[in-house]
């Protein structure tokens, strides 16, 4: 049979594990082949039950309370920044300005924005940053559905120079949100969006500011529509305020 | 500069927390256990800890802590039990499984519930049953699954296509004796 071949490489092709190339030629004649489509729905139906099966287990929430004790870091958020300069290190090149001195004041005042350039540096330093990975605004707010309790909108990229990577949930203070990253040029920008409350926002990012000079990162802020938004990365300001209207103009 | 001396405590909670659940559950689905999965997931996290140093960061953190979970289990004492009840030759094993009856799973899932998805993947001996656990449910590239079981890329394809295989097997068996 013809088919054979393609058969063996189903479960791969399915896994999406094959090279682009092949994945593409394989789609093309899943797409035309019944028998083949025929055998492509059983597997994925397989996959699909394996999936719902597997996730059987939740932990108590006594046991996750005893955990999360055992690793709450102090509660001295000054120092929260640091680990973001280590991770950072080979992102950001003005680490050096900065100083401890610098660190333990104007930071440990700045939480808000320490814990939001914290959430962007330990995506940016995991090797797998997205839970969703889709470049289509379709794919990834539907994805959100369920897991926040609020939604949102994102905004339409053709014509601009952004590049949706994908998304994933994210805590603020126990508040659940989205956190969203996007390309431009060489550079990772989050978003974040969380219902709004009382951020305790710096006077230094009040509404639609741009986080203070000397810091590694551009920042944008504002609350639109009971919705708190965050854009942050080593983009330039001006690319960071770009893409904040983009989503002021989406909301 | 003291930011060194809390630096790991924090960032290491921030990487570590967020695969807590998925954790758990996969210790659950290896000891068979509650308690047993919760001490899993506590000894995992505390070496986790201890060997922070040593995590590249940048690197897999999930195949990372993921790695050390399993190794954690097989050396306790089910897991220990758990591997010897396991043919050695496991990679080795080709095609052992007889065609019993050529209905389609896709008929047998239609027709069952989930609970003979989760009975068949309980009865699937532990190597099957982690590396398809970490493909679905985890859904790792089978680079990180390899990274994670310390195996060939090879070995992580051919161990998937026999897992399948096995448990659409016990899935038929099942479902003709119930
Ligand atoms: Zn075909």
């Amino acid at each position: 049979m013809v088919c054979e071949s393609w058969k063996t490489k189903l479960d791969t092709y399915l896994d999406g594990e094959l090279p682009d190339e092949e994945m593409r030629s394989f789609d093309a004649h899943v797409r035309g082949c019944p028998s083949c489509s025929a055998d492509a729905l059983t597997r994925v139906q397989m996959k699909r039950a394996i999936q719902v099966a597997g996730k059987r287990y939740a932990p108590s929430a006594e046991f996750r309370q005893r955990m999360q004790q055992k690793l709450a870091p102090k509660p001295q958020r000054s120092f929260g920044l640091g680990w973001m300069f280590v991770a950072a290190a080979g992102v950001i090149l003005v680490v050096g300005t900065l100083t401890s001195a610098y660190l333990g004041t104007r930071f440990g005042r700045d939480q808000v924005f320490s814990e939001i350039a914290d959430l962007h540096v330990a995506v940016l330093a995991s090797s797998s940053p997205v839970d969703v990975i889709s470049t289509d605004r379709h794919t990834v707010k539907p994805w959100f559905q369920g897991k926040i309790p609020f939604a949102f909108n994102l905004p339409e990229l053709q014509n601009s120079e952004f590049t949706l990577l994908g998304g994933r949930m994210t805590y603020l203070d126990q508040t659940p949100g989205a956190h969203l990253i996007y390309d431009v040029g060489k550079h990772h920008i989050s978003v974040f969006v969380f219902q709004e409350r009382s951020f305790k926002l710096p006077a230094s990012l009040s509404e639609n500011s741009n986080s203070p000079r000397n810091l590694p990162f551009n920042m944008e802020t504002w609350s639109q529509g009971g919705l708190r938004y965050f854009v942050i990365g080593d983009a330039s300001a001006a690319d960071i305020d770009s893409l904040a209207k983009l989503f002021k103009a989406a909301a | 500069m003291h930011v060194g001396e809390n630096l790991p405590l924090e960032s290491f909670e921030q990487l570590a927390m967020p695969h807590f659940e998925r954790l758990y559950n996969f210790a659950c689905w290896l000891t068979h256990d509650r308690q047993e999965a919760e001490d899993l997931v506590q000894e995992t996290y505390a070496k986790a800890l201890k060997g922070f140093s040593s995590f590249q960061p940048g690197t897999n953190f999930r195949a990372w802590i993921y790695k050390i979970l399993r190794n954690a289990f097989l050396t306790s004492r089910t897991g220990l039990k758990a591997a010897a009840t396991v043919p050695l030759d496991l990679e080795d094993e080709e095609e052992a499984l007889p065609a019993v009856n050529e209905t389609p799973e896709s008929i047998l899932l239609r027709r069952s519930d989930g609970q003979l998805v989760q009975q068949a993947l309980e009865q699937l001996p532990v190597a099957y049953r982690e590396v398809l656990l970490l493909c679905e449910v985890e859904e790792m590239s089978y680079q990180e699954i390899s990274t994670t079981l310390a195996i060939p890329m090879g070995t992580v394809m051919s161990r998937l296509s026999r897992a399948r295989k096995s448990l659409g097997e016990s899935l038929r068996l099942q479902f003709q004796k119930g």
